[in-house]
Order: structure tokens, then sequence, then C-alpha cells
């Protein structure tokens, strides 16, 4: 039984831990709007700084940084794009194949395999950044996509949560379609995959996040503009003396709008899966 | 034609023998029932002849040809499941193309063979919908649907009902039998349900621990039993065992007795039977009346009854300490408590000896 003082009480909270998740988006998008950087340092001071009045709004910070040449903020956005894109979506097919090859089918070490994979879920990227960096560099592939590509397709957290989505899918489907004469692959192509919309948003999601954001690796792997992604460009911005903040806002929100744009899209997949209504009466 | 045999067919996961050489000759176009209790290997049997599980030693041939090897798609079967397998993301329409459109056959035929099919199971207003948006029984046309227009020489059906509510589960039984009558194509159909086995088959098989206890048509397992099992599994209500001892024999009769029940004289192989030996007698409910004259009789107190209207259901205490059910005429004058006397129809009796196989003639 909540009661009312409870219940206010709660309210309380999460109104105070959304704040503290929004304040700093309001910060970016209000100071990236306010056209005045003098305007900007007083406002930074108060609380305005969270604020910006609508008749105030121009769009003069985000020409500055689309005008910027020593930092070609769209070259370094493709950069990220091309990266990004690849990795999730040659990411979702490797996983899930993974994954579908240990949900169905039988071989000796399978459960040793599937224990590996989630034991690898757990080793952080930097532990492994010194020798992947050396392998790189062995092959001579510093400084290109495909350093910032192929070590990132295969995901264990990928595959663990495509292995447990499949897992609980019947395996009467697979028998029916197999009695039907389709072959495992047709049967993961048609039957499988499209059952776990879903999952793929999720795992989009994740693993889109996750690189879009990268900055360590990006950092020890590229050394010009070439194939730097957005993130590592938007530290070195930053740290471009004098501060101009309302260009590096601008910056920043250019920077988020693709991750929210794909958050967007996908989320709907998330609402529900369609699977059991074919099972049963 | 596509007779269906099985030879000596076995299946053990692991050291479990599960299946224990199995021996079947089916006809081209018979319905076959394949029944007996939970866990007796019904379906296993099924997914064998399906090719969904490996045969571990044995031979099956569909049409002449041994199939052990095969993928399913090669043996002209198809198969309906208890869970109906629906792909839940596909419309009616493309569930039941699935096959066809997986053997890559030109779109019309397709479109010809599904409208067939949905005409023969009345689904031609569904076609469009998602399983999602089905009765349960509809679902299971779609399944059916989806075997159909394979036109397979062997159909497998794994307890295609048991989803279903009482009343649909007559109609579609029905449906089932007509689907049969006019594709004329060999059916499997496995069933825990002796009355879905005694409606529907031609011939079935009881199974029981991975063997065929007794194989034949319908009324023969009702009429001759060949063991204890068969006996108390086909029929309902259940055949009644009474524990008797054999008072004299002959070559071809066997007279027996019990506590409370007047000797009794029974046409069955006597040969090897001592007096004095211990047998079961089986009689079925409805073939026990009350007796009202000299007849041989065994006694008893009714401790339930049951009026249906033109028969009465009792269940009677005898002497010796056993319950025998009887369906007895609905004008009886019988009430609960009263003593009376049964009458067995001899010509009715089945004995049992001591390995349960049935000492008929
Ligand atoms: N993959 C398997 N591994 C080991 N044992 C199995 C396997 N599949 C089935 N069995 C066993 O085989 C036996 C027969 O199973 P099966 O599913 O054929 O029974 P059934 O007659 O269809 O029963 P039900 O009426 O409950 O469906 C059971 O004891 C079951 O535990
Ligand atoms: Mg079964």
């Amino acid at each position: 039984m909540t009661t009312k003082s409870e219940r206010l009480l709660l309210l309380i909270v999460a109104l105070v831990v959304v704040a503290f998740v929004l304040a700093p988006l309001f910060l970016m998008f209000a100071t990236a709007l306010k056209p005045d950087e003098n305007q900007i340092l007083r406002d930074l001071g108060n609380a305005h700084a969270f604020w910006i009045n609508p008749s105030d709004i121009s769009f003069k910070n985000f020409e500055a940084v689309l005008a910027n040449k020593t930092f070609p903020i769209l070259r370094y956005m493709l950069n990220s794009g091309i990266i990004v894109v690849s990795i999730v979506t040659i990411g979702i097919f490797v996983n899930s194949l993974a994954a579908f090859a240990l949900a169905r089918m039988q071989f000796t070490g399978r459960n040793l395999v599937i224990a590996f994979i989630v034991a690898l879920i757990i080793i952080p990227m930097e532990s492994v950044a010194i020798p992947l960096l050396l392998m790189m560099s062995a092959i001579g592939w510093v400084d290109t996509y495909k350093a910032q590509i192929i070590p990132f397709i295969a995901h264990p957290f990928s595959i663990f949560l495509f292995y447990q989505f499949f897992a609980a899918i019947p395996k009467d489907l697979d028998e029916a379609a197999y009695v039907a004469g389709a072959s495992k692959l047709r049967t993961y192509w048609t039957i499988i995959m499209p059952l776990s919309l879903p999952t793929i948003a999720t795992v989009a999601i994740l693993q889109s996040l996750e690189y879009w954001n990268a900055y360590l690796w990006p950092l020890m792997v590229t050394r010009g503009s070439d194939a730097r992604p957005v993130s590592l460009a938007l530290a070195q911005f930053f740290s471009t003396p004098p501060p101009v903040w309302g260009n590096l806002m601008a910056f920043s929100v250019l920077m988020s709008l693709p991750i929210l744009i794909v958050y967007f899209a996908f989320q709907r997949w998330f609402i529900q899966s369609t699977i059991g209504s074919g099972i049963k009466g | 034609m596509a007779d269906l045999h099985l030879t000596q067919v076995r299946k053990c996961f692991g050291n479990v023998d599960i299946i224990k050489g199995i021996d079947l000759a089916i006809r081209h176009g018979e319905f076959i029932v394949f029944v007996g209790p939970s866990g007796c290997g019904k379906s296993t049997l099924l997914r064998m002849i399906a090719g969904l599980e490996e045969i571990s030693s044995g031979e099956i041939t569909i049409g002449g040809r041994v199939v052990n090897d095969l993928p399913p798609k090669e043996r002209s079967i198809a198969m309906v499941f208890q869970s109906y397998a629906l792909f839940p993301h596909m419309t009616v329409r493309d569930n039941i193309a699935f096959g066809l459109t997986i053997a890559g056959e030109p779109r019309k035929e397709i479109d010809a063979k599904v409208a067939d099919a949905a005409r023969i199971l009345k689904l031609d207003a569904l076609l469009d919908r998602k399983p999602s948006q089905l009765s349960g029984g509809q679902r299971q046309r779609v399944a059916i649907g989806r075997a159909i227009v394979r036109n397979p020489d062997v159909f497998l059906f794994d307890e295609p009902l048991s989803n279903l509510d009482a009343a649909l589960r007559v109609n579609t039984r029905a449906e089932i039998a007509k689907l049969h009558r006019d594709l004329g194509a060999t059916m499997i159909y496995v069933t825990h349900d002796q009355v879905e086995a005694m409606t529907l088959a031609d011939r079935i098989a009881v199974l029981d621990g991975g063997v065929v206890r007794q194989f034949g048509a319908p009324m023969d397992l009702y009429r001759y039993p060949d063991n204890l099992f068969v006996a108390g599994f086909i029929g309902s209500p259940k055949m009644n065992f009474i524990p008797v001892k054999a008072l004299s024999v002959s070559a071809d009769t066997i007279t027996l007795n019990a506590e409370g029940l007047d000797a009794l004289t029974v046409a069955a192989k006597g040969a090897e039977i001592l007096p004095g030996t211990a047998l079961t007698l089986g009689i079925r409910p409805e073939h026990i009346t009350i007796s009202h004259g000299a007849t041989p009789r065994h006694q008893g107190s009714v401790v339930l009854l049951e009026r249906l209207g033109h028969q009465i259901f009792i269940e009677v205490a005898t002497l010796g300490g056993h319950s025998v059910t009887a369906l007895i005429d609905g004008e009886e004058e019988v009430e609960l408590g009263h003593t009376v006397g049964l009458t067995y129809d001899a010509s009715k009796c089945h004995l049992f000896d001591k390995n349960a196989d049935s000492l008929r003639l």
C-alpha cells in the first residue's frame, strides 16, 4: 500500500533523476542555438544556461561549424557513419548466424563455446587495445576504416542476445520448415530472422551507440582526418583554444543527431514481438 | 502407390531404448492411428517416419523406396504438428504456400493450389490474415492446408486436435475423416484418445512402451483384444478385470469361479491351463446385465448409480471385494445400496493368463 506522501516522494526522486539526465542536453541545445558568445558566457553562470528565449534562436553556430575548414565535420560524420553502418549491418548477420548455429545445431563443445562467448562479454576493449594495435600496424591497417570495422563485427553480447531469443523460438517452426523442404539457411532467413526484428533492433541500437561514441580505439589507430570518426574530432575541437562555446555545442548537437535518429527509427520494433501467435490455439 | 513398411524399426536416445523393434505394413490409402498412453513413443515413431528423427536400426520404406537416409522433403510426406507450427509473421496464404515457394514452383501454380486448398478447408476469406488473428480451429485448418498443397503420399498428424475444445474436436475429427475420403492419401494419425482412434481409423496400432501391442481394425481390437493392455485401452467405459480361478478345463473351454461368482464357462484355450490357475476375466460394462433368474451370477451391492436415460451406469462392489462397472438397461429397477446379481455374457468374456495374453481360441 503506497500512501500519498510516499508517492509524492517517489515522484520527486524521479524528477530529480530526470533533471540530472536532461539538464546537460538542455544546456547543449540551448547554447548551440544562442548567437551571441558573450551572452552565452554570462548565461553559463546562472540558470539561464539551460534555456533560450524562442525569439533568440539562431543557426549561426551551426553555419560556423559546417563552414569550418580545419574541422570538416561532415567528413568526420561520414567516416563515423561508414564505420558504424558497416559494423552494424555486417554484425547483424555474423552475430545472428553464430547464435543460430549455437541455438539450433548439435555439436560437441557447444556449451563450452556458449560459456566462452558469455565470458568474452566482460572483457573490456581497453584490455586488448594494445595487442590489437600491434596487430593492426603489423598488417598495415593503421589509418583505415577496416581497422575500425573488422575487429568489432563479432560482438559477444549481440551473439548472446540473439542466442537467447532464438532458443525461445519453438523448434516446431524449424521442423515445419524442414519438412516443407527448407534448408537451414533458408529457415534462418525466412523464419528466424523475420521473427527476430525486436532483437535486431536492440542489437543495432547497442552497437551503433557503442561505436559512434568510440574514442580510445580511433585515437590509437587513426592519424590524419581520412578515417577519423566524429567522436575523436569533437574531442580535438574541444581542446583547440580559445573555446567558442556556441560552436562547440553546435558540433555536439550535430554529432548527437544521427544516434537519436537511429534510436527513434528502431525503437518501435522494441515494442512487441509476434512470437507465440502461430503456436497453439 | 505408396505403401509404407516398417521393419524392425528401433530408436534409442543415448542408451535408452524408446522404440523397441516395430513392424508395420501399411497399405496405400489407409487411415492408420497410433494410439497409446503418454510417453509410449507415438510421436517419436511418427517423427522417424517423417524424417525428423534418425532411425537407430531397421528400415522404413515408402512406396518401395528405403527412406531411412532421405530428408523429409524427399519422402513425399507432409506433417501437421500438435502446436500447428504456423509461421507467425506470414499470412495464411504464405503459410499454406510455404512448401511450394521453397520448391520454387511458378507463382501461378502456387496461387491455384493455395486457392484449391483454401476452398476445401473453407479458408478463402482468411487468406490475408496472420495466424494471430485466427481461432484455434482456423489455425488447425491452415496447418492442414499447408500439408494438402504439397500433395504428399503420406500425411502425418501428431495429436492435431488436442488444442481444440470438445465441440470443435468432434467437428474437426469429422472434417479430417472427410478429407481422407476425398484425397485418398495414406494418413497416419497419432493420438492418446481412444475415441478418436476408434472413429477415424481403418486400422489402429496400439503402442505401449515402444512396442506395438496389437495392430488391427477398430472393431477387431474391441472384440478380440490380444492382451490385457489392449483390452483395457480400447473401449469406453473401460473393460472390467476380475481375478478368477480356473475350476475345470477342456481343450476349448474353461470353467471358472471367484468369490461371489457362480461357475461360468467361457470358450478359451484350456489345453495348457491347470485347474486352480489364477486368471483374469475381462468383461465390458456393456456386456453385463442384471440377472433375474438362475443364470450364473456375480453378487454385490450397488455403490454408484448414474441414470443416463436409455442406460444406467452402475458400479457394484462384489463379495470378493472387487468393483465392477456395468451399463445396464435404463428400465432396470436398481437402487443405490441394493444387492444385485450381475450376469456376464459368456460369449463376450475374455480370459487372460498370467502373462496378460488372451486365451482366445
Ligand atoms: N530427444 C529425446 N531424448 C531423450 N528422450 C526422448 C527424446 N524425445 C523423446 N524422448 C523420450 O521418449 C519417450 C517417448 O516420447 P514420445 O514423445 O514419442 O511420447 P508420446 O507417445 O508421443 O507421448 P505423448 O502422448 O505425451 O505425446 C518418452 O519417454 C520421452 O521421454
Ligand atoms: Mg507425442
